[in-house]
């Protein structure tokens, strides 16, 4: 356990600071939970897709856009125990190298919605130093908001994949999302511009 | 090994003399506009990778987990892009969760091929078992599945499917049995 100097954030905060970036129509994928909970709280995007299970699919749900699309920028928000349990993704992700995927790990070692058990990694185990071993060369904790919105832009003008983690506090999403997901999935091919509307 | 391996496949072109299954599979796939191609190896689906690899029309790559490939697919489907996975029976049985989860109640048309070890000749007890789990959990979610065992069915069985799969926005999973494929015995 090495890097602990960084400050631990909000993940409503982050997230908001996140969305405020977007001008492009950039896709998010927001992870099960929380993570997508806040997603949601920060502002309906049309670009947004929200997961209601599959744990630890976001990272390869974002891959598979930023296949399909290349020319648009693809994140996937995650958090630490979804990443546990889905770490394969991390070397598929390193092997394709897509140029447009930035991934956003936040991190606070606990499961919190569940009733804030740690997770095994807690205490043990460095997500950054998982992903760089994974091969994603191009990864770094936030030692604040402000690194976070710096990493955020060179994220988004790189030509490899990015990994951006952020130790998070303990608190529970701000939002919940609409748990509708043939909508949820209509909507956003509406905004990446797959379909149009009935 | 598939005895089907054993014919010329060189001339895997549309409308060429190549009748293997898996030269059948490819063409099909191309044909519906199928080109991403998440997989986890199985010593049978072999000679179909190999030709999805030398194919520049798909992209097609190993991934660590099951559920990863129907995740990568099913981000793919919805940003324009068609996909299938490829797995093993037992790899299949890591599903269940996705399935219930995200390719049904999102109406993801996800296209999986597994190939059927655990039935006629398996050798390893554990796959007769687990490949016992494979049609109860696709009849419990309702999701169309086909067993495929000839090869002159072959064609129809896997255009007709994915032409459904898309069009009713559902999964479907085409099996591949030891009688298409030759399987895998004890002493191979």
């Amino acid at each position: 356990m090495t890097t602990r100097n960084t400050k631990v954030m909000n993940r409503f905060d982050a997230t908001s600071r996140l969305i405020a970036k977007l001008k492009h129509e950039e896709a998010v994928i927001g992870g099960i939970g929380n993570t997508n909970f806040d997603l949601w709280a920060a502002g309906h995007r049309p670009q947004n897709f929200y997961m209601l299970g599959s744990m630890g699919l976001a990272l390869p749900i974002a891959l598979g856009v930023a296949l399909a699309q290349p020319d648009r920028r693809v994140f996937a928000l995650e958090g630490d125990g979804s990443l546990l349990m889905q770490l394969g993704a991390l070397s598929t992700i390193a092997a394709l190298k897509p140029k447009n995927l930035i991934m956003i790990v936040m991190d606070n070692g606990i499961y919190q919605i569940t009733g804030a058990q740690p997770t095994p990694a807690a205490g043990v185990a460095d997500l950054v130093a998982i992903a760089l071993g994974s091969g994603l060369t191009n990864s770094a904790w936030a030692a604040d908001e402000e690194d976070f919105e710096r990493l955020v832009d060179e994220a988004m003008s790189t030509d490899e994949p990015s990994l951006i983690a952020l130790r998070i506090d303990d608190k529970p999403g701000v939002g919940t999302t609409r748990r509708d997901p043939v909508q949820i999935r209509e909507r956003f091919m509406h905004g990446l511009g797959v379909r149009e509307p009935l | 090994m598939a005895v089907s391996e054993q014919q010329p496949s060189s001339q895997a072109g549309p409308g060429s003399g190549d009748k293997s299954w898996h030269s059948i599979v490819l063409q099909t796939l191309k044909r519906n506009e199928i080109s991403l191609i998440p997989y986890v190896p199985d010593r049978v689906l072999t000679p179909l990778i190999k030709s999805l690899h030398a194919d520049p029309f798909f992209t097609t790559f190993a991934t660590a987990r099951e559920e990863e490939a129907v995740g990568i697919v099913s981000g793919a489907w919805m940003g324009g892009r068609r996909g299938a996975v490829l797995m093993q029976t037992s790899g299949f049985a890591t599903l269940a969760n996705t399935l219930a989860s995200l390719a049904v109640p999102y109406q993801i048309p996800l296209i999986m091929f597994v190939s059927e070890r655990g039935t006629l000749g398996e050798f390893n007890y554990g796959q007769s078992l687990v490949c016992r789990t494979m049609r109860p959990v696709l009849d419990s979610l309702a999701i169309e599945h086909h067993t495929i065992t000839r090869l002159d069915e072959l064609e129809f069985i896997v255009d007709r499917s994915i032409k459904q799969a898309v069009t009713t926005q559902a999964p479907v999973a085409l099996i591949l049995n030891p009688l298409l494929t030759g399987g895998k015995v004890f002493d191979k």
